[in-house]
């Protein structure tokens, strides 16, 4: 790119000067494209859910009528009142019990079921990888759809059953439960996905790395435990990080429950709250610094856990 | 920018649409291909979610209003409270369509965003097709005007004619005679229950409130009072609670596939409703039709015949409409012209509020769910006429949601009601509040 071997100092100098300029403009040149639709379909949109949130409408007297309503700055008075709802903290609650069962069960099983699909001797492998995997296909409204129907005393098929074989028929859409029924929604779904994250990586360890632990004289499940595990420990912090993230963004399943049962409120997980705060309330600033708040804690909550899956394992960090 | 665009595009569709003679029952998508052809003097878009709008509105397009010159094109809209945040949206960005229809308690809503115009002016004399109690929602209890009222949600109730015959039930005529009823049922069959009370739909609360006489909002000097957690609304809460905590009647959410079932099937013998549960019974319990009959609500003592109204909506015009006058003529044509309400009740199965239209004509025959019951529609006028006035505020979506939440933990513990109905009251005067309205305590 820059100039070489002038004849004159002088257009040597200017050649090398425009060449240079040319040449550091080059990667900005490059990076425009990814910057402007950055900054207007991330950044922007982030900017405006800050500015709203640093706002609300103020209303005079019986707010009937024209010029009734002003935008007008509110200061962090929404984020106080965010943080200060018992609402909100419930949620979040509610969800960190969800996520309690939800993240080990289905990454517990999604790791069993890899480790088993890349046994040895194991027949119908893909047929049953295809099988396991399936459930992620169908969307999480539907999902939810299916297994509430399945829920229901009244139009379940397993309680029918129940019925029959006179055993005590439990109300899955309340107390503990629910958070079972909800969990079992996202295992259902969920746990294909992981697996074949999970299963790619196994797939990818050199097969010497087997014959030499067999050599030593391991077995197949020490062969699982000390071989397989620690070399796709890299993958399970990546399915652990997207499972953290699924979990802190739970809405479809208890929204779509909501309707069939008393026990889900409209505000039961934090973005069912912004989602009625902004659209039946009406409340778009309140909803603004909520979702402000959810996304900094999912930041604080997911990159938190990377670094310290870094720290303890250098090769662990998936950036 | 694609707002314009659309909006252009469906200017033409529907000048195109004139041109041609084939106007049939066409989707009100618009068709694209539709030659383009000169637009009208006002072409006007409409938000409904009633079901068979369209075909009124051609109706129309084909009448009266090609001989004004004024076309409307309906949108179809999913309903109720979505519409209104739609509504919402688009009024803030001025892009609001020129009708819409509104449930009557989203009226103070939308005038509080200022999205409706007052059309006092336009629709003279036209109040007088109406009952008071309805008249007056849509106009706030003001001088304006914001909506036309277009069909109307009287409450009443209804049972299972044969079962109630079989366990040896009489129709109750008051409250008290109801609870005996729903008590003397679980005795007979503990496995049945009277009815269910859901907290899904706070309207159903609501219109039984505005029997007992309660009213939720109303205003004081340049103030709104919330009336909530009255005596009235007390008394409501207080009697549902106690059927709940006791166990006569059931405490699951109505509308869900186990709610039809029990419909289906008889397990739920009756069904505190409105006059479109026609409707509904249809599709949830199918199997039942010809066994169900209609009464009036049962009463409180004391006072008046009274019955509450669940559901129901009205026509407006928006301020973004660049043709206030030729909507106002639409809405006036669709809301009171008997060839139009016709075609309401035909196309859209609405209970039309204008009175004159609500006997006779397209209600002289009862619904074929109800063909054991031919008085059907007579009997539901004169009920119609006993409506207690309704009185919604600026936040009904908050006391609604709240309600919600609040009375459906209440139900599940079957604890008690008026501790919930006071979270309600207090969440709608927090709310009030915080927007800034002036709240008289």
């Amino acid at each position: 790119m820059t100039a070489t071997a002038p004849r004159a100092n002088t257009t040597a100098a200017a050649v090398r000067r425009t060449g240079a300029r040319r040449g550091r403009g080059a990667p900005y040149a490059f990076l425009a494209p990814a910057a402007v639709l950055f900054a207007l379909f991330f950044a922007l949109p982030i900017g405006y859910a800050i500015w709203l949130s640093l706002h609300k409408v103020e209303v005079k007297g019986l707010g009937l009528g024209k010029g009734a309503r002003s935008e007008v700055w509110a200061g962090p008075a929404n984020y106080t009142d965010a943080l200060t709802d018992p609402e909100l903290l419930d949620g979040a609650l509610r969800v960190l019990g969800y996520g309690a069962i939800v993240v080990p069960t289905m990454l517990g099983l999604a790791l069993l079921f890899a480790l088993m699909l890349d046994a040895e001797r194991v027949r119908l492998a893909s047929v049953t990888r295809l099988a396991i995997f399936l459930p992620y296909a169908v969307p999480g409204v539907i999902a939810a759809l299916l297994w509430g129907f399945l829920y229901l005393p009244d139009v379940s098929p397993f309680f029918y059953l129940l019925d029959a074989l006179g055993l005590p028929q439990p109300d899955l859409l309340d107390g503990g439960p629910l958070f079972l029924s909800l969990s079992n929604i996202a295992v259902w779904g969920g746990t294909g996905f992981n697996m074949i994250v999970i299963y790619t990586s196994l797939r990818s360890i050199p097969a010497e790395v087997y014959e030499a632990a067999r050599l030593d004289g391991c077995s197949q499940l020490q062969i699982a435990l000390r071989v397989k595990i620690p070399m796709v420990a890299p993958s399970l912090v990546l399915t652990f990080f997207f499972s953290i993230i699924a979990t802190l963004q739970v809405f479809a399943e208890p929204t779509t429950l909501k309707p069939l049962t008393n026990s889900v409120s409209t505000t039961w997980s934090p973005l069912m709250k912004v989602y009625q705060d902004a659209f039946g309330n009406g409340d778009l600033h309140a909803a603004a610094a909520t979702a402000v708040i959810i996304a900094v804690v999912t930041l604080v909550l997911s990159f938190g856990f990377l670094r310290a899956a870094g720290s303890r394992d250098q090769q662990g960090d998936p950036r | 920018m694609p707002f314009t665009l659309r909006r252009r595009l469906v200017a033409t569709t529907v000048a195109g649409l004139l041109g041609t003679t084939a106007l049939t029952a066409c989707d009100s998508s618009g068709d694209e291909s539709a030659a383009p052809a000169e637009a009208g003097p006002a072409a006007l878009t409409y938000w409904a979610w009633a079901p068979g709008m369209d075909k009124v509105a051609d109706l129309w397009n084909k009448g009266p209003g090609k001989e004004a010159g004024i076309t409307v094109t309906v949108k179809k809209q999913a309903s109720g409270d979505d519409l209104v945040t739609k509504i919402l949206t688009a009024a803030k960005a001025g892009q609001a369509p020129d009708l819409v229809q509104a449930e009557y308690q989203a009226l103070p809503t939308l005038v509080s965003n200022d999205v409706l115009a007052d059309i006092s002016k336009e629709v003279e004399g036209v109040e007088a097709k109406f009952a008071p109690g309805v008249w007056q929602q849509a106009t706030l209890g003001t001088d304006a005007v914001y909506a036309v009222p277009q069909d109307s949600g009287p409450m009443m109730f209804y049972y299972r004619q044969d079962l109630f015959r079989q366990y040896g039930l009489t129709v109750p005529t008051t409250w008290d005679e109801f609870a005996e009823t729903a008590r003397a049922l679980k005795k007979k069959a503990p496995g049945k229950a009277l009815t269910t009370f859901s907290a899904n739909d706070a309207g159903l609360f609501a219109g039984l409130a505005q029997q007992a006489g309660a009213r939720w909002w109303t205003t004081e000097g340049d103030q709104w009072k919330v009336g909530i957690d009255d005596a009235a609304t007390r008394k409501v809460a207080a009697f549902w609670g106690g059927l709940v905590k006791e166990g006569a009647i059931d405490n699951q959410p109505m509308y869900t596939p186990a709610w039809n079932k029990a419909l289906n099937t008889g397990e739920q013998i009756g069904w505190v409703s409105a006059v479109w549960a026609a409707g509904t019974l249809t599709t949830a319990a199918p199997d039942t039709k010809g066994k169900w009959a209609m009464a009036p609500l049962p009463q409180w003592p004391g006072g008046a015949r009274a019955t509450g109204s669940w559901g129901g909506s009205s026509t407006a015009v928006t301020n973004d409409s660049k043709h206030k006058g030729a909507a106002a003529e639409f809405v006036t044509w669709l809301n009171t012209d008997p060839a139009a309400l016709a075609a309401l009740v035909k196309e859209s199965g609405i209970y039309p509020a204008a009175t004159a239209a609500q006997s006779g004509g397209a209600l002289a025959k009862a619904p074929d769910f109800f063909s054991n019951q031919p008085t059907f529609y007579e009997e539901a006028a004169a009920i119609a006429k006993t409506t207690a006035p309704s009185a919604w505020g600026p936040n009904v979506n908050v006391a609604y949601t709240t309600f919600r939440d609040a009375f459906a933990r209440a139900a599940k513990d079957r604890s008690d009601f008026g501790a919930a109905l006071r979270t309600v009251h207090d969440s709608t005067v927090a709310d009030l509040k915080k927007q800034g309205f002036g709240v008289a305590e």
